[in-house]
């Protein structure tokens, strides 16, 4: 349990961040992608020899810079991330019937099993998230410039792509390590749910990340506690807080708009 | 003399595979208002990111206070063409201006006591103070323009480029910013570009007007430029000037040119 608590935490906290600016830019959806392309590389793994968390990075991190390269036309985006992640979780489909060992694994890699952690687990966490955070944190004050005004960053001499394929290899990480937790299907509940709920309450980027990590660590944590009460999965219950949450916090400011008027 | 503020020497701009500019050579000065006019496709938006580095010249030169353009000039402040705010960013005005101070610079995005300082002086010169605690999603196109404003004046730039600041801004709210801009252009004694589609609104504020036009560049006053000879040259039509009532009427054939230049597609 206590491994459980700890990769949950973790994870909250790198997830929470990270997903902060995945909101703040729009590129939940590519942000989604990245863990469908890391499946393939989980499933491809085996057949050359790696972990399959070691090819979910390797993936998903390419995956991360090629959508970073892609520039800034959204439609076009949009369309090449959709057809780029159906594709992958086919391509993840057909090296799991290679190794049919591994079928089992897959309500596992899909859903996420944080209850079968291991401490090993636990404590690549930590490092690949220290990683992450540190990362975002160089290039934070870039990333908030190119995402906030990129015309005027790009007169500034920041290189929009450059830190966009910066961003997204940082989010393509934290967003495996999320699937450690909620699995490839469910990343969204704590990249997505906490910190857009985040930016609906705070009108500070400071206040919105702390309030981001503090919702999501509540939902990981509160889920775990919830599931080994009512044996339901813990994925279930990390999904239905943060999308509590989420719902909540438009309620809050809806409600705070109202009352202004 | 003092140096020119800027020098284009024999200078040839081209924008997609097309010349917008050709052997152009004029210099511009320090506390210079400079209204920069021409229709839509004639180099304004292109002479601006240039002057800014983002553009190399095809031929010739350009100098920005004394060294060649150069991409991240901290003494020149940009106010770009009006955009569509973020949509649904609740985040306060502040960061519009605070996220351009050092923005360059990698590193955690946390502001000290001095930067804050900084961000407080331009807000307060360019009169944004209350924006900056508004949910940027909430403001209004001119309340961001002001919002912007602010934003170029950081770091006291030495020269300011403003692209089509009066887009989208009803009347009275263009004389507002012109007399704002040009309060501070006399305030702290720098050289402003203001482009416009129109010329009226800038006249009690330019000191020279900048005429761009079927590749060619015009400088100097109203009086010497905005005349038929220099603008039909400009407009490559049958251009009279006609003025009445305080004001300039540019006309072709009886058509007032410029009449529906402000209106853009995005």
């Amino acid at each position: 349990m206590r491994n459980a608590y700890s990769a949950a935490g973790i994870v909250a906290v790198v997830a929470a961040m990270v997903g902060y600016f995945l909101v703040l830019r729009g590129q939940t959806f590519a942000g989604h992608a990245l863990s469908h392309v890391g499946f393939s590389g989980a499933a491809g793994a085996a057949l050359i020899g790696l972990a399959p968390l070691q090819g979910m990075l390797i993936a998903a991190m390419a995956g991360g810079v090629c959508i970073g390269m892609l520039g800034e036309k959204l439609a076009q985006r949009d369309v090449a991330i959709g057809i780029a992640l159906s594709f992958s979780l086919g391509l993840g489909l057909l090296f799991l019937r290679f190794y049919t060992s591994h079928a089992t694994q897959t309500s596992t890699l899909l859903f996420g099993n944080v209850l079968a952690v291991s401490g090993e687990t636990v404590r690549v966490l930590l490092y690949l998230g220290l990683a992450c955070l540190a990362g975002l944190g160089l290039i934070s004050r870039p990333l908030l410039f190119a995402s906030l005004q990129p015309e005027l960053a790009q007169a500034r001499g920041v290189s929009l792509r450059l830190y966009s394929s910066l961003f997204m290899a940082i989010a393509a990480l934290a967003t495996v390590l999320s699937t450690q937790v909620v699995g490839i299907l469910l990343v969204f509940s704590l990249m997505v749910g906490p910190p857009a709920a985040a930016q609906r309450l705070a009108r500070r980027v400071g206040t919105g990340l702390a309030l981001s990590v503090a919702l999501a660590l509540a939902s990981a944590w509160l889920g775990i506690a919830l599931a080994y009460w009512t044996d339901w999965p813990v994925s279930f219950w990390i999904t239905t807080l943060s999308c509590a949450t989420y719902l909540g916090a438009q309620a809050w400011a809806a409600g705070r708009r109202h009352g202004h008027a | 003399m003092p140096a020119p503020v800027i020098e284009l020497d024999r200078l040839r701009l081209a924008q997609g595979g097309r010349v917008v500019l050709d052997n152009v050579s004029l210099d511009i000065g320090q506390r210079e208002f400079i209204g920069v006019l021409g229709a839509n496709g004639a180099g304004k938006t292109t002479l601006m990111r240039a002057l800014l580095g983002l553009i190399e010249p095809a031929h010739g030169s350009i100098r920005v206070l004394g060294r060649a353009a150069q991409r991240g000039n901290p003494a020149i402040g940009y106010l770009p063409q009006a955009r569509g705010a973020l949509p649904g960013v609740r985040l306060s005005g502040w960061h519009m201006v605070a996220c351009v101070l050092d923005g360059h610079r990698p590193g955690l995005a946390w502001k000290s006591k001095d930067t804050r300082r900084e961000i407080d002086r331009v807000l307060d010169l360019a009169g944004a103070r209350e924006l900056a605690h508004r949910p940027i999603a909430e403001l209004s196109g001119g309340e961001r323009q002001r919002l912007m404003l602010a934003q170029a004046l950081l770091g006291q730039p030495e020269l300011l480029l403003l692209d089509e600041p009066l887009i989208s801004l009803d009347p009275r709210r263009q004389r507002d910013l012109i007399d704002q801009v040009k309060a501070l252009q006399v305030e702290l004694g720098i050289t402003v570009l203001f482009s416009a589609h129109e010329l009226n609104p800038l006249l009690g504020a330019l000191d020279r007007v900048l005429y761009l036009g079927q590749r060619h560049a015009a400088l100097g006053t109203v009086q010497e430029v905005i005349t038929g000879p220099v603008l039909s040259r400009l407009y490559g039509a049958d251009i009279e000037v006609v003025r009445a009532a305080g004001r300039i009427f540019i006309t072709t054939g009886g058509v007032e040119a410029d009449a529906g230049a402000h209106q853009h597609d995005d």
